[in-house]
C-alpha cells in the first residue's frame, strides 16, 4: 500500500519534471522548425508542424545578413574576454596576497561595479569614445567590455586565490620567486578552472550584449545582437519568419555551444561569483 | 660567530596598543638549535615570518651570522623554511618542487640534477620523484617539503611546526630524522613549536613565548629543572607540574610548608624560601617524577616531619611504561608518576615523599619564582 | 660555494627590490583609475548632466532639477515605472515560485537529474535578443500559438497580448521567466545541496512528513539563497533592455517601456540627454535602494558569523 503511493508519488514528480523539460524546450525546437520551413509553409502550417520540405533558404539568407556582424562579435569577443580575464587574474592575485593599505577599499568600490545599472555611465562612456576616435568600432566595444567586466573578473579571482594558503607565497619567496614568477609558474597553473569560469563569464556576457553594441556600434561595428535585433523589427517588406529564427539560432549557437561542451563552469560562474557578490 | 641574533625585535600591527613582539632579544650559536615555544597567539610564528623576512619588524634587528638583515629580502637571506601545510606547489612533480629555488636562481642544470639526487636520497625519496604532490601520503609530502628546504643548502633552516599534520606514530619518526639531519649537516635552525616533547627533545637551547616575549631562555634541562616562572613550569613538562597552594611557616632559622592530606599533614623544609614570607601563601611546583612512594610506607602518627606526607590514592592511571597516580593536597589535585609495578590500587593510602631540593616555589599572584 | 651565493644580494634577480616592492600597487593602478573614473566619475558626469537642459549636445547650464520636474510630470515614465513594477512584481514572485518548486523535486534523487538540470538552466546562455526574438515569434498573433491552438481544434483562441497595449507586458514576463527560472531553480537546488542531510533524518526519526520537513527545516535553512536570488532577480529586473528592445521594442505606442528602454531612447534617439540622464540617475536611486540594505545585512552578518 505505502509501497504504491510512493511509486505514484515517485511517477508524479518524474512526469512533473519532464512536461517542465519539454517546456523549456519548445522555443528552441519551434525556432529549429521554423528555420528549416519555406515562407510558405511557414504561413500554411503553424508553429508545431514539421517542415512541409525540409530547406536551408532561410539559413543561407540569414548568414548572408548576419555573417559580418557576426564576425564582428567575435572580433569583440575574443580579444574583450582575453583581456579582462589576464587583468582579473592579476588584480584577484594582489588583491589576495599582496594586499596593501586601501587595496580592500579599492575591491569594494569595484565589486559596487558588478551592481550598477549600465544606465548611468552610457551617456559620459559614449562622449568619451567618441573623443578617442573610437566610437563605432569594435576596438571601442573591445575596451568598454573589458572596462566593465573587470568587476567580475577580479571577483571570481580574488575569491578564488583567497582560498590558496599563503604558505605557497610565502615558499616561492623563500624559493627566490618574485611577484610574476609567483604568479605565472605557480598560482596560474593551479588556476585551471577559475579561468574556465571566467573565460565562459565573459564570453557569455560580451557575445550576449546588446545595450553596449546599440549605443556605442552601428552600422559596420556592430555586434550580432544588434544586427538580429535591427533584422528581425524592420518594417519594411514582408516578414520572412524562417529568416528571423535562422538568425536567432545564428546568434545563439556560439554560447549554447560553449554552454554544452562546459556548462559546469557557466553554472560555477552563475552561482558563485553572483552569490558571493 | 652567532648562527642568528635578534637585537630587540618588536612588531607592532596598526596602532601602538597591537604589539605582537614586545622586544625579542636572542641569541644562537652557529650550527644550535633553536626551538620557539609557546601555546598559540604567543607571537612565535610572527618572530618566524619575521625572520624569514616574510614580514616586516616595526624596531630591532636581525643578524645573520652576523650580517645584518633586517632590510634584506626574504629571498636574498639564504634561508629555507619547512612549512606547517608543507606548502609543495601542487601543479609541479616532487623532482621540480625540489629543484624550483635552484632553477629560480639560475643553478646550473647539472649541479641541479646532484642536488636533486643528494636531497632524495638523504631522505629517502627517490621513487617519488616523478609524483605529484597530491600523489603523496601525509608524511611523503613532509619529506619532500624537507627535501625542497635542504636542495639550496641555506645557511639557516626554519621549522614552522612541520610535524603537527602528521598522526602521532609518524610524528615520533620524523623527530628522530630531524634530530639526525641536524646533527649531520650542522647548519642553525629555528623550530617552531606548540608540543613541549618535540622542544624538549630537538633543541640545544629552549625560548618559551607568551604574549610576544620570551619568557625564559636556555637549554633545555635548565627549562625543565629551573623553571623562571609559573608560565613556563607549566607549559614544559608532561604530565604538568604540580602547583599545590601551601602557607608558609616555620621562622628565620628554618622555613618550612604545609601540606595536609585527608590522610594527615607534612611540613616540608623550604630552605630557599625567604624568611618575610612567612604568614603569606605561596605555590608549591612539583613535577609528578620528584614525588616517591615509600613502599607501602605505614602511617606513623599524625603529623610527619620532613618530606612525607600520608596520601590517599583517588586514581589510577597506567600509560604503559610508567602510571599516573592522583591525590588531594591542600584541596588541589596532585599528580605522580611511578612506575608501574609500584602502583598501588585506588583507595591505598601510603606515604608520598616529595624531593624538598628539586620543589620550587611561586608567587601566586605574579607567577615570578620564590625559590 | 653558498657563501658566495649570498654575497651580492639583490643583484641576481634583475629587478631593484623597490621595484619588486612597488608592483602590487602598480598591477592595481590601471584598475583603480578605471574604476575611479569609468564608474565613478561618469555617474558623476551623468548627474551633472541630469542638472542641465542638454538635448542632442550636453550643455553644461546649471538647470537646477528643472529635468527631474519633467520627468516626474512626464506620463511615459510613469508608464515605465508601473510596467517595472508589474514586470518586477511577477518576473521575481514566479522564479522564486519556480525556482523552488523545481529545485525541491529535483532534489528527490531523481535520475538522470544532471540532464534535466541542463535543460532548464540552457535559455541563460541565450542572449535576452535571441530569447526575445524567439518568443515574439511564439506569440505572435495570428500565426503563434493562436494559430497553433486553433489548429488543434481551439476553434475560438485569440492570443494577441502582444499587440494588446494593456497586455504587452506580460509578454515581456513569460519571456523573462522563460529564461531566468531555470537558474533560480539551480541557486536554490545548490542550497538545498547544502543543508545538513542529518537535520532532515533527525526530523523524520521525529515522525515529521517530508513536506513538513521542507516547510518547516529547509527552507527556512534556505533564506541567504532567497535573499541573493531576489537580488539578482530584481537586478535582471530593473537593467531589462535586451527584452523589450527585441519584443515589443516598448511598444504597442509605449505601453511596454520600462525605464532602461525610457532612458536610452530620450538619451540616445530623441535628443533628451538631461531627461534621460535624470532617468539613469533615478535607475540608480532604485539600484541603491535594494542595494544598500542588503550589502548592510551581509557585512552584519558576516561580522556577526
Amino acid at each position: 500500500m505505502a509501497d504504491t503511493r510512493r511509486m505514484l508519488n515517485r511517477v508524479a514528480i518524474h512526469g512533473i519534471l519532464l512536461a517542465a523539460c519539454a517546456v523549456y524546450l519548445v522555443p528552441l525546437l519551434v525556432m529549429l522548425l521554423t528555420s528549416f520551413k519555406s515562407p510558405e509553409d511557414v504561413r500554411a502550417g503553424n508553429l508545431m508542424t514539421l517542415p512541409v520540405e525540409w530547406t536551408v533558404i532561410g539559413w543561407l539568407k540569414a548568414w548572408d545578413t548576419v555573417s559580418g556582424y557576426f564576425w564582428n562579435s567575435f572580433m569583440i569577443t575574443v580579444p574583450a574576454v582575453l583581456i579582462s580575464t589576464l587583468i582579473g587574474a592579476l588584480n584577484g592575485y594582489v588583491l589576495s596576497k599582496w594586499a596593501f593599505r586601501g587595496s580592500n577599499l579599492l575591491f569594494s568600490l569595484l565589486l559596487f561595479g558588478c551592481f550598477i545599472p549600465f544606465q548611468v555611465i552610457l551617456l559620459p562612456m559614449s562622449f568619451t569614445l567618441g573623443k578617442l576616435g573610437l566610437a563605432n568600432t569594435t576596438t571601442g566595444l573591445v575596451i568598454v567590455h573589458v572596462i566593465y567586466g573587470l568587476a567580475f573578473t577580479t571577483l571570481f579571482f580574488r575569491n578564488y586565490y583567497v582560498g590558496i594558503p599563503d604558505a605557497l607565497i610565502k615558499a616561492a619567496r623563500l624559493d627566490g620567486a618574485g611577484f610574476f614568477t609567483i604568479f605565472f609558474r605557480i598560482l596560474l597553473p593551479m588556476s585551471t578552472p577559475i579561468v574556465m569560469v571566467s573565460l565562459i563569464w565573459q564570453f557569455t556576457q560580451v557575445w550576449n550584449d546588446f545595450l553596449f553594441g546599440i549605443v556605442f556600434a552601428s552600422g559596420e561595428a556592430q555586434p550580432i545582437t544588434v544586427a538580429l535585433n535591427n533584422l528581425v523589427n524592420t518594417s519594411t517588406g514582408a516578414k520572412e519568419y524562417n529568416v528571423d529564427m535562422a538568425a536567432a539560432m545564428i546568434a545563439g549557437l556560439p554560447t549554447l555551444l560553449v554552454y554544452v561542451v562546459a556548462g559546469k563552469y557557466f553554472i560555477r560562474g552563475l552561482t558563485s561569483g553572483v552569490v558571493k557578490g | 660567530m652567532a648562527g642568528l641574533e635578534l637585537r630587540g625585535v618588536r612588531k607592532t600591527y596598526g596602532s601602538a596598543s597591537l604589539e605582537t613582539l614586545k622586544g625579542i632579544d636572542l641569541k644562537v650559536e652557529e650550527g644550535q638549535f633553536l626551538i620557539l615555544v609557546g601555546p598559540s597567539g604567543c607571537g612565535k610564528s610572527t618572530l618566524m615570518n619575521a625572520i624569514a623576512g616574510l614580514e616586516s619588524i616595526t624596531a630591532g634587528s636581525i643578524l645573520i651570522d652576523g650580517q645584518d638583515v633586517t632590510d634584506v629580502e626574504p629571498k636574498d637571506r639564504d634561508i629555507a623554511m619547512v612549512f606547517q601545510s608543507y606548502a609543495l606547489y601542487p601543479t609541479m612533480t616532487v623532482r621540480e618542487n625540489i629543484s624550483f629555488g635552484l632553477r629560480i636562481r639560475k643553478t646550473p642544470v647539472e649541479r641541479i640534477d646532484e642536488e636533486v639526487a643528494r636531497v632524495a636520497a638523504l631522505l629517502q625519496i627517490e621513487p617519488l620523484l616523478e609524483r605529484k604532490p597530491a600523489q603523496l601520503s601525509g608524511g611523503q609530502q613532509q619529506r619532500v617539503a624537507m627535501g625542497r628546504a635542504l636542495a639550496r643548502r641555506p645557511r639557516l633552516y626554519l621549522f614552522d611546526e612541520p610535524l603537527s599534520n602528521l598522526d602521532a606514530k609518524l610524528r615520533v619518526e620524523m623527530r628522530t630524522e630531524i634530530k639526525l639531519m641536524h646533527q649531520r649537516l650542522k647548519t642553525t635552525t629555528v623550530y617552531v613549536t606548540h608540543d613541549q616533547v618535540e622542544a624538549m627533545t630537538l633543541g640545544d637551547c629552549v625560548a618559551v613565548m607568551k604574549d610576544g616575549e620570551v619568557q625564559q631562555f636556555g637549554t633545555p634541562e635548565t627549562i625543565y629543572k629551573n623553571p623562571r616562572n609559573l608560565f613556563v613550569a607549566s607549559f614544559i613538562g608532561s604530565p604538568p607540574m604540580n602547583f599545590v597552594p601551601v602557607s608558609v611557616a616555620g621562622n628565620a632559622q628554618r622555613v618550612s610548608v604545609r601540606l595536609n592530606s585527608d590522610e594527615g599533614t607534612a611540613v616540608i623544609d623550604a630552605p630557599g624560601l625567604d624568611p618575610a614570607l612567612i604568614g603569606r601563601t605561596v605555590l608549591l611546583g612539583i613535577r609528578p617524577e620528584q614525588i616517591a612512594l615509600n613502599a607501602h610506607g605505614e602511617r606513623s602518627g599524625q603529623e610527619h616531619d620532613g618530606a612525607g606526607v600520608p596520601t590517599r590514592v583517588l586514581v589510577v592511571e597506567p600509560t604503559g611504561p610508567d602510571t599516573l597516580l592522583y591525590a588531594e593536597w591542600n584541596g588541589i589535585k596532585v599528580c605522580c608518576r611511578v612506575a608501574p609495578d609500584q602502583a598501588p590500587a585506588a583507595g591505598t593510602a601510603s606515604i608520598w615523599t616529595i624531593d624538598a631540593r628539586r620543589a620550587v616555589y611561586f608567587d601566586p599572584e605574579s607567577g615570578e619564582r620564590l625559590a | 660555494m653558498q657563501r658566495m651565493m649570498h654575497a651580492t644580494p639583490a643583484s641576481r634577480t634583475g629587478m631593484p627590490d623597490r621595484l619588486q616592492r612597488l608592483l602590487p600597487r602598480l598591477v592595481l593602478a590601471p584598475t583603480a583609475v578605471i574604476t575611479l573614473v569609468c564608474l565613478y566619475g561618469y555617474m558623476i558626469w551623468t548627474a551633472v548632466i541630469s542638472f542641465t537642459n542638454s538635448r542632442f549636445l550636453p550643455v553644461y547650464n546649471f538647470a537646477g532639477f528643472a529635468q527631474y520636474e519633467r520627468l516626474l510630470n512626464n506620463d511615459r515614465w510613469w508608464v515605465a515605472c508601473q510596467n517595472l513594477a508589474i514586470f518586477g512584481g511577477l518576473f521575481v514572485g514566479t522564479c522564486l515560485l519556480i525556482g523552488v518548486i523545481f529545485a525541491i523535486l529535483l532534489d528527490q534523487r531523481i535520475r538522470r537529474e544532471g540532464f534535466i538540470r541542463t535543460i532548464y538552466l540552457y535559455p541563460m546562455a541565450l542572449s535576452m535578443i535571441v530569447t526575445g526574438t524567439a518568443w515574439k515569434w511564439l506569440l505572435n498573433p495570428g500565426l503563434g500559438l493562436d494559430k497553433l491552438l486553433r489548429d488543434w481544434g481551439w476553434e475560438g483562441f485569440r492570443f494577441d497580448w502582444l499587440v494588446d497595449p494593456d497586455r504587452a507586458i506580460y509578454c515581456l514576463v513569460i519571456a523573462a521567466i522563460w529564461q531566468a527560472s531555470g537558474f533560480v531553480m539551480a541557486l536554490f537546488l545548490a542550497g538545498l545541496r547544502g543543508v545538513d542531510g542529518s537535520i532532515i533524518r533527525a526530523a523524520q526519526v521525529d515522525g515529521a512528513s517530508l513536506p513538513t520537513i521542507y516547510w518547516r527545516i529547509v527552507l527556512p535553512c534556505l533564506r541567504p539563497v532567497l535573499f541573493s536570488a531576489v537580488m539578482i532577480l530584481a537586478h535582471i529586473a530593473i537593467k531589462s533592455f535586451d527584452l523589450v528592445m527585441a519584443m515589443t521594442a516598448g511598444g504597442p505606442g509605449y505601453a511596454s517601456d520600462l525605464p532602461a528602454v525610457f532612458m536610452y531612447q530620450h538619451t540616445f534617439t530623441r535628443g533628451q540627454m538631461g531627461l534621460g540622464s535624470a532617468s539613469a540617475v533615478l535607475m540608480l536611486g532604485a539600484v541603491l535602494a535594494v542595494l544598500v540594505p542588503y550589502l548592510y545585512s551581509e557585512l552584519r552578518s558576516k561580522r556577526h558569523g
